[in-house]
């Protein structure tokens, strides 16, 4: 895919192992500004582990990583935070003995100034913030209309609705890149299209540039602007879901060599 | 056909307003109890309990929010005593409240000094650098004398007693006040900072820490923010623990056991809430006394004293045991299970229909 501008996210030569046993080798791709690329590849194909190493979760044996034009041998995960790569988990890693607005608020945390005393005291910093806070949370809680749900314990909602609180939390932030990590997994066909409809929203509306893991080959094809297929750590295809849906390399190793029928 | 709707609680304005009035009446009770109890009531239960509550709230912020276990509750409620001794020894013109917050925030200090082992290791192996924190100051208050002046009993007491800006507080009412006074003070600034952002950092690391970092909670900060929160307080409790109820103290008054209640108090009055504190306080100093009582009435001095008491300690470890089974998440969840608090709050109103 070629990109009229310098991408917002390149992956340059990253390999990562895992006590001698590669999970990623020698990938590099690029993620061009307001896209939304989508990893595919079996299990264990080092999709998770990207995403890990893209936020500082690993730390990669060799490669860089390009964010907005600077360059990262390794990131931290609160740098990374910092400059705005936003994070959704695989399962729910939402904090679960905290309320739904909590949860969200705590995505705020690098916006915070008040120090602890003003907190203490209640002073008028600290109220002001968590005024802010609580207003700005509500205001995303709403686009996926969970304002309803703000006061309650998150670990009495069904998954479903913890999914999108966990996709809330990662935009609560207003993040530059967004890194979800199969955001549809364990939902009924409804609920994949509405988080579907409310990604490409987020991308369309927010100007987000988007990486995401799914499964879902059908959904993928219609959401991605860019697919990046790999299999056992190496880049099998590069390039736009329509290459991708007649690659007959991705086709025999991935597709189970039934071509994917998708409605234009 | 009928419908019976049951309704665990009433309104929302009725709720507020027996709020309100429910702690009218507390606060009046809180403040008018010198009159109302008898001196030992005040000086051997009322007091302790207090204390045992702040200390409670104070390990809570750090295990019970953070989610960072600790065993050195002991170790930093004894720097805080030493320390109020020294400065008002050392420093007589510094009036003791400011002694007392001045103690706390060295005791902050030790426990953030101690809390750096928590951004490398975590959970058991966590315990060890607290458990260090706890025999180290043990030793560290006896080996040097400058510590209790020379003292030959190795004992600290305050060498002009209880006085806040020329007020006399060495009486049971006196310490009753400086206690209430501080343990209030200090509940509501923990109250405020757990609802805080602070706060709610603390409960993300303890509940997702890598989620936590990623998501842009300065995990490292807000671990050492707790310990040295969490330590200030007991440094508080410390100090008022050896002036306000004991009178003078020693560092067996501070050793491993005392950690150890500090913990079982929030264990069994409920991680994670500030309520559990006072619950598990009362827990663990109102269980004794209550045993004691049944075990007079029944014996009346038939039996062996020590034979006695060390009954009471089994009974007391297998109600702990029992209790736990029953309600692992302690006394506060029971409560507000009872109270039907949880239910309107996490789950739509209770509605059954029925056939008639």
């Amino acid at each position: 895919m070629t990109t009229p501008s310098p991408p917002a996210l390149e992956v340059r030569n990253i390999s990562l192992a895992f006590k001698g046993v590669k999970a990623i080798s020698d990938l590099s791709f690029e993620v061009a500004p307001r896209e939304i690329c989508a990893l595919i590849g079996p299990n264990g194909a080092g999709k998770s582990s990207l995403l890990n190493i893209l936020n500082g979760v690993y730390v990669p044996n060799s490669g860089e990583i390009i964010f907005e034009g600077e360059h990262f041998h390794r990131m931290q995960p609160l740098e990374a935070a910092r400059r705005g790569i936003g994070r959704g988990f695989q399962n729910n890693a939402l904090f679960s003995g905290m309320s739904v607005a909590d949860n969200v608020i705590a995505g705020l945390s690098r916006h915070a100034r008040a120090t602890l005393l003003e907190e203490a005291l209640l002073l008028p910093r600290a109220r002001a913030e968590t005024r802010r806070f609580r207003e700005r949370a509500h205001e995303v809680l709403g686009l996926f209309n969970l304002e309803h749900h703000a006061e309650t314990i998150v670990a009495t909602l069904p998954y479903g609705v913890q999914k999108k609180v966990e996709l809330a939390r990662a935009i609560v932030a207003a993040p530059r890149l967004l890194l979800l990590d199969e955001p549809l997994a364990g939902m009924n066909a409804a609920e994949k299209q509405e988080i579907a409809d409310i990604i490409a929203t987020l991308n369309r509306e927010l100007k987000l540039t988007i990486v995401l893991i799914e499964h879902d080959i059908g959904i993928v094809l219609k959401l991605a602007h860019h697919v990046v297929v790999l299999d056992y750590g190496r880049k099998l295809a590069d390039g736009a879901p329509d290459g991708i849906r007649d690659n007959p390399e991705v086709i025999a190793a991935y597709l189970g060599g039934d071509k994917v029928e998708i409605a234009a | 056909m009928s419908e019976i709707e049951l309704r665990l609680t009433g309104g929302i304005g009725e709720g507020v307003s027996t709020r309100k009035l429910t702690g009218i009446a507390v606060a009046a009770l809180v403040v008018s109890l010198p009159f109302l109890a008898t001196e030992y009531w005040i000086n051997a239960i009322i007091v302790p309990f207090l204390i045992l509550s702040l200390a409670g709230v104070g390990l809570n912020l750090l295990t019970g929010y953070a989610g960072q276990l600790s065993l050195g509750a002991g170790a930093f409620m004894m720097v805080g005593a030493y320390a109020t001794f020294a400065f008002q020894l050392r420093l007589p013109e510094l009036p003791l409240p400011f002694a007392l917050i001045a103690s706390g925030i060295v005791a902050g200090a030790v426990g953030f000094a101690f809390g750096f082992p928590s951004t490398r290791i975590k959970g058991f192996y966590l315990i060890v650098s607290t458990l260090a924190a706890q025999f180290f100051f043990e030793w560290l208050f006896l080996k040097f004398p400058w510590f209790y002046n020379g003292d030959p009993s190795a004992t600290i007491s305050l060498p002009a007693g209880l006085w806040a800006f020329g007020i006399d507080l060495n009486s049971p009412h006196g310490r009753y006040y400086l206690t209430l006074a501080s343990v209030a003070l200090l509940t509501w600034l923990s109250y405020n900072l757990v609802r805080s952002q602070t706060g709610r950092n603390w409960m993300a690391i303890r509940d997702m820490d890598t989620a936590a970092a990623v998501i842009g909670v300065p995990i490292l900060r807000a671990k050492l923010q707790a310990f040295a929160v969490s330590s200030f307080i007991l440094g508080i409790a410390g100090a008022l623990w050896a002036f306000g109820y004991l009178g003078s103290a020693s560092v067996q008054s501070f050793g491993l056991t005392r950690s150890y209640q500090i913990l079982f108090i929030i264990i069994i009055g409920g991680m994670g809430t500030i309520r559990g504190a006072y619950l598990g306080a009362a827990f663990v100093s109102l269980l004794p006394l209550a045993l004691d009582w049944l075990f007079q009435q029944l014996l009346g001095g038939h039996a062996d004293a020590g034979l006695l008491q060390n009954i009471q300690k089994v009974i007391f470890g297998i109600l702990i045991l029992w209790f736990l089974i029953k309600e692992p998440e302690g006394l506060a969840r029971l409560l507000r299970r009872q109270s039907g608090n949880f239910n309107t709050r996490r789950f739509p109103r209770l509605k059954i229909r029925r056939q008639t």
